[in-house]
């Protein structure tokens, strides 16, 4: 899977760094989600999956390689 | 540059006609839109497709509805559209002066800084689930309640409790949601052509408006006159957002103003979908029977009697409970308009918006587009199961919340609320309609949209539950 963040969207909840901090960091300078590891392990889908279904403003998705 | 290409709406109320207040003749599709907006603004999309427009006197409302012209909506740059300036039924109830929204830039700041970051969700789940407690201590074993009353009123006291404080809210009783209720009430469409109309709703507003300033200056002086009396002033845990806005230097009338745009937000959304959630519930029994299964799933004692507390659950996932919600919000979407003032020319999909038009989006046409969400019109918790995810594959059409950057900064705090209410009532009481359950329904003569009263239901407490 391919991690996607559009940070034209992002409003820096970071909610996403509760689910899977390994996965998603935040720019506090720009106030937005960074992704830190694009392609996580296929074991991390669980809590990247809740990570995007929860994201408040709608900014994450998992591509399918 | 003119907007001939893009198709008007056909008319289906006669702007001259003898039922039109004099003070709205002429005014185009204003008359349809103060007596039935959803057929209206469906319209625009079966005659003109995925542009389409219609007037509000002297205002071109263009109403883009299907993914690819929402995203342009909701992508467009914030200076090129105005919200303000869109709403003109909002100046008068939060007073001159009153911003009417921020910046996202701003909202960012707002949202880093206080009530709604992700770390103060936590409290807020406490006092939450706190305020429906004490809301339901009365109840007894039976009875009935109006869901627009009960919710509305609920409602006044999580919005106050978490965004102002809770000193504030503990000074506050149902009258406040009374008046406030009045206030809502008087956003009749009329206020496109004058928001200060000599019209019996506009001076009910006024009034209710008054009202509320009055309570709000009694409480400032019952606080002025408590810090004097008290050596060092008001205790640091008894403070809260008010004295802040008093020790700047704000005036009753200001600090009202405030409040009630603070609260604006998320009080007749939150209310609203609360009840029609319900309604849904009792509509659909097999989902409802899901639901309070689910719960008392999750609330069951372990082996040691240990149980979650619904502050903590209401936190996490309740994936039953959380598809009923969001398919109550798909169908019941508590703005059924979201609207713009173009401020200067703007590419649409093409096509030039002139500057002086309305831009419009709209959550409750988009959110039933039958090519997104097969059986558009159907109840259908499980379009939210994997793999479906109806919301999450259709982003820029699955709009109760909005989208993009304004996309509601509040959703995660409503969710949360939500999913705190049902959580305790569910788990104490079952309900039954008490009218049929084709009567409950909305009230579309006001911009700002009320579930139409009575929306009566009857309570039991559940066997086993001991009052």
């Amino acid at each position: 899977m391919r991690v996607v963040a559009d940070t034209g969207l992002c409003q820096g909840h970071q909610l996403c760094q509760g689910e899977a901090p390994d996965v998603f960091g935040f720019d506090a300078d720009a106030d937005v989600v960074v992704v830190l590891h694009e392609h996580p392990a296929e074991e991390r889908r669980p809590d990247v999956a809740a990570a995007v279904k929860y994201c408040p403003a709608f900014a994450l998705s998992i591509e399918e390689d | 540059m003119t907007l001939a290409d893009v198709p008007e709406v056909s008319t289906a109320i006669d702007d001259q006609g003898a039922e039109v207040p004099a003070i709205i003749k002429g005014t185009g599709h204003l008359p349809e839109m103060r007596v039935d907006p959803i057929a209206l603004f469906h319209r625009v999309r079966e005659e003109c497709g995925d542009v389409g427009r219609f007037r509000l006197a002297d205002k071109q409302v263009v109403l883009v509805t299907g993914a690819e012209a929402n995203e342009a909506f909701f992508r467009a740059p914030e200076d090129v559209l105005d919200q303000a300036a869109a709403y003109p039924f909002m100046t008068p109830i939060f007073g001159r002066g009153v911003v009417f929204d921020a910046s996202p830039e701003e909202r960012q700041q707002m949202l880093k800084n206080q009530a709604l970051r992700g770390e103060m969700m936590r409290g807020h789940a406490r006092t939450i689930e706190a305020e429906i407690r004490r809301m339901v201590a009365d109840w007894g074993d039976e009875g009935e309640i109006d869901l627009l009353d009960f919710f509305a009123e609920l409602t006044i006291y999580t919005t106050s409790s978490c965004l102002i404080g809770k000193p504030f809210r503990d000074q506050l009783d149902g009258s406040f949601a009374e008046i406030y209720h009045r206030l809502e009430h008087g956003t009749d469409a009329i206020a496109y052509v004058d928001p200060y109309a000599d019209i019996e709703s506009f001076r009910i507003r006024d009034q209710a408006r008054e009202e509320l300033v009055a309570k709000v200056q009694a409480i400032i002086a019952a606080r002025v006159a408590r810090a004097e009396s008290i050596e060092g002033g008001i205790p640091k845990q008894d403070r809260d957002l008010l004295d802040v806005l008093v020790a700047v230097g704000y005036d009753a009338e200001m600090v009202t103003g405030i409040f009630i745009s603070m609260m604006f937000a998320g009080h007749h959304t939150s209310s609203g979908t609360a009840s029609w959630a319900m309604i849904e519930l009792l509509r659909h029994p097999d989902v409802m029977e899901s639901v309070v299964a689910e719960l008392d799933g999750l609330y069951a004692p372990d082996s040691h009697g240990a149980a979650p507390e619904v502050s903590f659950q209401a936190l996490r996932s309740i994936p039953v409970l959380e598809a009923a919600l969001k398919e109550t919000l798909r169908l019941h979407p508590p703005l059924v308009i979201l609207m713009r003032l173009v401020q200067e020319d703007f590419d649409l999909l093409g096509r030039t918006i002139p500057a002086g038009t309305v831009l419009a989006a709209s959550p409750r046409v988009s959110n039933r587009i039958e090519e997104d969400f097969p059986k558009a019109d159907e109840f259908d918790p499980g379009r939210y199961v994997d793999p479906r995810q109806e919301d999450l594959q259709n982003r820029w059409t699955w709009i109760p919340f909005g989208a993009g950057k304004h996309r509601c900064v509040g959703n995660a705090f409503a969710m949360m609320q939500l999913k705190a209410i049902f959580s305790v009532i569910l788990r104490d009481f079952t309900f039954e309609p008490v009218q049929p359950l084709d009567s409950y329904r909305d009230d579309f003569t006001k911009m700002v949209i009320q579930l139409a009263q009575p929306a009566r239901v009857r309570y039991r407490r559940r066997a086993g539950e001991a009052s």
